[in-house]
C-alpha cells in the first residue's frame, strides 16, 4: 500500500453514492447496479462475484441491474477492457464501505463490539449468538450517502469467489431461449419500423413515391426528413414490405466516390492528415548506423459483423422518450439524441438491453435514433427497429485502414539503433455523446443534417487510437511515433476492438522477426533480449514453452510468435501459432499465455482470449470490407466471409494468476499477438513476408511473385 | 386462406397465414417463440435454424407451406430449465459462448446432428455446424460440449 492519500477509484469518484451502486432488496436480494453493460464479455457475472464476494452474500442473491439513464451510475461506456478496472474497483470499494456501514449498526444493534461479528450469506452474527442481516438492518440504514476513500477491501487470502471461475449468470437464459436479448423482448402494443438507406455511398434522397408502401396491410406511417426515410408497420413482415415497396419507389443522387480497395496504402498516404509525434527516445550513444530496412504494412477496413443486425426500440410519450437500445453508452447515447431532438437530457431516457456481441462502436446508436425518429409518428407507441444484414454490413461504422511504415537503422550487427514508425489512418474514434454535434447516422441524413463527424483519435494517456500499441514496448536505443490522422474518411470509421492495435502489433511483430531472421537469432530470443518487464518475458516463455517452442521443422507446417501488452498499458499476451501452409494457410494451433493481473473469474478470461484468438484468425484469414468505387459491396456473409467452424484453431490458454496486481480486461489482449503470430508462421512455413492484410490465396501468391 | 397445421415442438398448431410467409415471421411473430433468432435472412448464418422432420433447417428462408403436416423443432423444443436437454446441460456446464445470440440455432444444428449421428467424432461435428455462424469465437467450447452431451446421452 502507497502511503499517499487514499483516493477514490475512477467510477466511484465520479459516482460516489452508494445507493446508485447497491441495494438491498427486501425480498433477501441485493441489487447491483454497475454503470457498465453485458456486451457478450461476461462482465455482469465478474462484477457480481466483486460484489458478493466484499459483501459476503451468496451469489445467488445478487440481482445485476441493467444500466439505464434514469437510475445507474454513469461510467461512460463499455469499452477499452475497462469495464473491469473502473466498475470492478468501485464496486469492490462501495461494497467494502457498506460492509463496515452495516457492521457498525449491527455492533450497535447487537450491542457486540464490530469486531467479532462476522458475515455470513448476509447474516451478520457474533457471540452469544447474536445475530441480524442486511436487510434486517437495511431500514435504518441510508446508503443515500457519498464514498469516502480509504474503505478497505478484503485481502486476496479472504476472497472467496474473485479469483475464481464462475458460471456466467446470463449462460441459462441463452439456452433455454427466455427473452434476454433486445430482439427477443415483448412491449404492449409494439410496432415495427425499417429506415430506407442508400445503396451508393451517401447518396441523397431526391424523390420517394409513397402510394405503395401506404397500400401494405398494417401500415402506420412514413416518416421522411431529407434523406432519412422510414416505415412504420403493424407487423415486422409488414415493415419490410413497406420499405421494400419505397425502395423502389427511391430515387437518389449518385453520392460520394470511395477509393480504390485495391490500393488502399496510395489512398491514406495521399489524403491531407493531422500529423502528431506520439513519442520520441533518443539515446547520445545509439551505435553506429549500417544500414536501413524500411517495410510497410497494410491492414483493410474490417467489419464489426456481429450476427444479430442492430435493434432498438423507443417510446414517445409527450416531449420525452424512452429508448430500449444495446448501445455501450446509455448517457452517451444520450448525449447525441438530446443534440438531434434538441431536447434537455432529463426529457430522455436511455435503458440497455443486450444484443449479440459487441466489438465496438457498431450501429447500435445509430439504430437507436432511427427508433426514436420512427416512433415519433407512432401515436405513443412503442416502435422496434431493426437494421437489415446489408444495412448492418454497409452502414455502420468499420475499424479503420491503416497503412503503416517502419523504419529500423541497425549497424553492422544488425541491431537496432533507431526506430521509425509512421501511421496513416482515419481516426478510430467517433462515438456518441462526447462532442457538441452528433455522430449518428440518421443525424446526417436530415434535411437539416449535422455535419459528417470526421473520426478522431483518443490521447495517448487513454491508450491512443490509431497509435495504440506504436510506442516499441521494447528497450530500443531511439526512436520516433508518427501518426497521420486522416482528414476526409470516405468510409466511416470508429472503434472496433483494440483500434489501432491490431495493425500496429503486426507491423511491430512482424518486422521484428524480419531483423531478428537476418541476425540468425531465435525469435523468442530476440525479444526476451530487448525486454526488461519480467511479466512480459513471463507471458511469452509461458507461450513458448507450452507450445514447445520452437519444434523441429516439419515440411508445410510453419511456427510464429507474437507480443504485445495492450494499450501499453492493460494485459500482457503472448501468442504462439502453428499453421499448415501451401497455397493457402490453415491456422491449425494457438497457443496463448496471458497476465491480467488479478484475474476476476478465469474462465470468463480464457473465454475473452479464446475468442479474442479466433476472431483474430479470422481477421486475418479473410476479412477485408469490399467496395466498388460507389458502394459498399461486401453486404452479406459470402461477401464478407468469416472463420467456420472447421477452420477454427485449437486454442490453448495459459492465465497466469497474479492476485496481488490490479485486474486489466482481457477482451482485446489477444488480436495483436495472434495476428503478427500468423504473419510470422507464414514466412516459417513458406519463406514470403505478407504485409498485407488479409493472409489468402490471393496475397499469398502476390507474395510469391514479388 | 387455408390453414397450415404442422407440430411445432410436439404441439398440433394450426396457423392462419399466407402461405408463401416466411417460417421464421410465423415462429417469431404470431406464434411468439424467441428460440430462433434473425441473424442475415437469406440462410447464410444459421442463428435462425429449427428442426424440421429430421434435419435443421434455416427458418429465414424456408416457406410456411413447406412444413405442413411436418414436425418442427425449435429450441424451446429443445428442453427447459426444469427439463434440459443434454446439450443445454452441456453448453452450461463448457460456458460454451460469449453473446450467444448465434446458440438457439448451433443447439439446433447439433440436435439434429446427434439424432442422426449419436456417436459424431470433432470432424463431424465440425462438418455439421459448417453452415453456422458464431462471431464471438465460441467454437471450440461449443464443440466440447457438443462431444460431452454426445457420450452423455450414449451412457444413459
Amino acid at each position: 500500500m502507497s502511503s499517499a492519500v487514499p483516493t477514490l477509484p475512477f467510477s466511484l469518484a465520479a459516482n460516489p453514492r452508494l445507493s446508485s451502486w447497491i441495494r438491498f432488496a427486501s425480498d433477501g436480494q441485493v441489487t447491483v447496479s454497475p454503470g457498465k453493460v453485458e456486451i457478450g464479455q461476461g462482465i455482469v457475472t465478474a462484477l457480481a462475484q466483486i460484489a458478493a464476494d466484499e459483501l459476503d452474500v451468496d451469489i445467488g442473491r445478487v440481482q445485476m441491474v441493467r444500466a439505464t439513464t434514469a437510475a445507474s451510475p454513469n461510467e461512460g461506456v463499455t469499452s477499452g477492457s475497462l469495464s473491469i478496472q473502473h466498475s470492478g474497483r468501485a464496486l469492490r470499494a462501495a461494497c467494502a464501505e457498506i460492509r463496515e456501514i452495516f457492521l457498525s449498526a449491527a455492533s450497535d444493534r447487537l450491542g457486540v463490539d464490530a469486531s467479532v461479528l462476522q458475515i455470513e450469506d448476509g447474516t451478520i452474527s457474533g457471540p452469544g449468538n447474536v445475530r441480524t442481516s442486511y436487510w434486517e438492518l437495511a431500514d435504518e440504514i441510508s446508503l443515500d450517502r457519498d464514498a469516502t476513500p480509504g474503505a478497505k477491501p478484503k485481502s486476496i487470502e479472504e476472497r472467496s469467489l474473485a479469483g475464481r471461475s464462475a458460471q456466467r449468470i446470463d449462460i441459462p437464459d441463452k439456452v433455454f431461449a427466455h427473452r434476454r436479448f433486445i430482439h427477443d423482448t415483448a412491449l404492449p402494443g409494439l410496432l415495427h419500423g425499417r429506415v430506407l438507406r442508400p445503396e451508393k455511398a451517401r447518396a441523397k434522397l431526391t424523390g420517394l413515391r409513397e402510394d405503395e408502401a401506404r397500400a401494405v396491410p398494417g401500415f402506420v406511417a412514413i416518416v421522411r426528413d431529407g434523406s432519412f426515410a422510414g416505415a412504420v408497420c403493424e407487423t415486422e413482415a409488414g415493415t419490410e414490405a413497406a420499405l421494400k415497396a419505397l425502395r423502389k419507389g427511391a430515387t437518389w443522387t449518385e453520392g460520394e466516390a470511395l477509393p480504390d480497395e485495391n490500393d488502399l496504402a496510395a489512398f491514406l498516404k495521399a489524403q491531407p492528415v493531422e500529423s502528431t509525434v506520439i513519442d520520441t527516445r533518443t539515446a547520445a550513444n545509439a551505435g553506429r548506423k549500417a544500414r536501413t530496412l524500411k517495410r510497410q504494412y497494410v491492414r483493410p477496413y474490417i467489419a464489426h459483423a456481429s450476427i444479430a443486425p442492430s435493434c432498438a426500440m423507443a417510446q414517445w410519450s409527450g416531449d420525452r422518450v424512452h429508448v430500449w437500445t444495446h448501445s455501450q453508452g446509455v448517457y452517451l447515447l444520450r448525449n447525441d439524441l438530446a443534440l438531434v431532438l434538441k431536447l434537455p437530457l432529463e426529457n430522455i431516457t436511455v435503458e440497455h438491453l443486450e444484443g449479440a456481441g459487441c466489438y465496438g462502436h457498431n450501429p447500435a446508436d445509430d439504430v437507436a435514433l432511427d427508433a426514436v425518429l420512427l416512433a415519433k409518428a407512432a401515436g405513443g407507441k412503442p416502435v422496434r427497429v431493426q437494421w437489415s444484414r446489408a444495412d448492418e454490413m454497409t452502414h455502420g461504422p468499420f475499424g479503420a485502414a491503416m497503412a503503416i511504415e517502419i523504419e529500423a537503422d541497425l549497424d553492422a550487427q544488425n541491431e537496432i539503433v533507431e526506430w521509425r514508425h509512421s501511421i496513416w489512418s482515419n481516426g478510430h474514434a467517433a462515438r456518441p455523446g462526447r462532442g457538441t454535434k452528433p455522430t449518428l447516422l440518421a443525424g446526417y441524413e436530415l434535411e437539416n443534417p449535422f455535419p459528417i463527424a470526421i473520426s478522431g483519435n483518443p490521447p495517448q494517456a487513454n491508450g491512443g487510437g490509431g497509435d495504440r500499441n506504436s510506442v516499441p514496448l521494447y528497450e530500443f536505443p531511439a526512436w520516433k511515433i508518427e501518426s497521420h490522422r486522416l482528414l476526409t474518411m470516405p468510409v466511416r470509421t470508429s472503434a472496433l476492438r483494440t483500434l489501432g492495435a491490431q495493425g500496429n502489433v503486426f507491423a511491430i511483430e512482424c518486422f521484428l522477426d524480419e531483423i531478428a531472421a537476418e541476425r540468425g537469432e531465435d525469435p523468442v530470443a530476440f525479444r526476451l533480449r530487448h525486454l526488461k518487464d519480467e511479466r512480459a518475458k513471463n507471458v511469452i516463455r509461458a507461450a513458448a514453452k507450452r507450445a514447445n517452442w520452437k519444434p523441429e521443422p516439419k515440411a508445410g507446417t510453419g511456427y510464429g510468435i507474437g507480443y504485445s501488452r495492450y494499450k501499453n498499458s492493460g494485459a500482457y499476451c503472448a501468442a504462439v501459432a502453428e499453421i499448415e501452409g501451401d497455397e493457402e494457410i490453415r491456422v491449425k494451433k494457438l497457443t496463448l499465455a496471458v497476465d491480467v493481473g488479478e484475474a476476476i473469474n478465469p474462465d470468463g478470461v480464457v473465454n475473452q482470449i479464446e475468442g479474442g484468438a479466433i476472431q483474430a484468425t479470422s481477421w486475418v484469414l479473410k476479412e477485408r470490407v469490399r467496395f466498388d468505387r460507389a458502394r459498399i459491396t461486401s453486404n452479406n456473409w459470402a461477401d464478407y466471409p468469416i472463420l467456420r467452424f472447421s477452420e477454427v484453431p485449437q486454442v490453448e490458454v495459459e492465465v497466469i494468476q497474479r492476485s496481488q496486481i490490479d485486474p486489466v480486461g482481457a477482451g482485446e489482449a489477444a488480436h495483436g499477438p495472434v495476428t503478427a503470430a500468423i504473419a510470422n508462421a507464414v514466412f516459417d512455413c513458406l519463406g514470403v513476408r505478407i504485409r498485407k492484410l488479409p493472409i489468402t490465396r490471393d496475397s499469398l501468391i502476390a507474395a510469391m511473385e514479388a | 386462406m387455408p390453414n397450415i397445421r404442422f407440430r411445432l415442438n410436439g404441439a398440433p398448431t394450426e396457423i392462419d397465414a399466407d402461405p408463401d410467409s416466411l417460417l421464421l415471421d410465423v415462429l417469431r411473430g404470431p406464434l411468439g417463440l424467441m428460440g430462433p433468432h434473425f441473424g442475415c435472412g437469406s440462410g447464410e448464418c444459421g442463428a435462425c435454424r429449427v428442426i424440421v422432420g429430421d434435419h435443421a433447417v434455416t427458418s429465414c428462408d424456408t416457406p410456411l407451406w413447406s412444413v405442413a403436416d411436418k414436425d418442427v423443432t425449435t429450441l424451446e423444443g429443445l428442453g427447459s430449465a426444469e427439463r434440459p436437454h443434454p446439450l443445454q446441460r452441456a453448453f452450461i456446464a463448457e460456458q460454451s459462448m460469449q453473446c450467444g445470440y448465434c446458440v438457439a440455432g448451433i443447439l439446433i444444428s447439433a440436435a439434429a446432428l446427434l439424432r442422426q449421428n449419436p456417436k459424431p467424432t470433432e470432424a463431424e461435428v465440425r462438418a455439421a455446424l459448417d453452415r453456422n455462424l458464431c462471431r464471438c469465437g465460441s467454437q471450440n467450447r461449443m464443440v466440447r460440449a457438443i462431444l460431452r452431451a454426445a457420450n452423455e446421452m450414449a451412457a444413459a
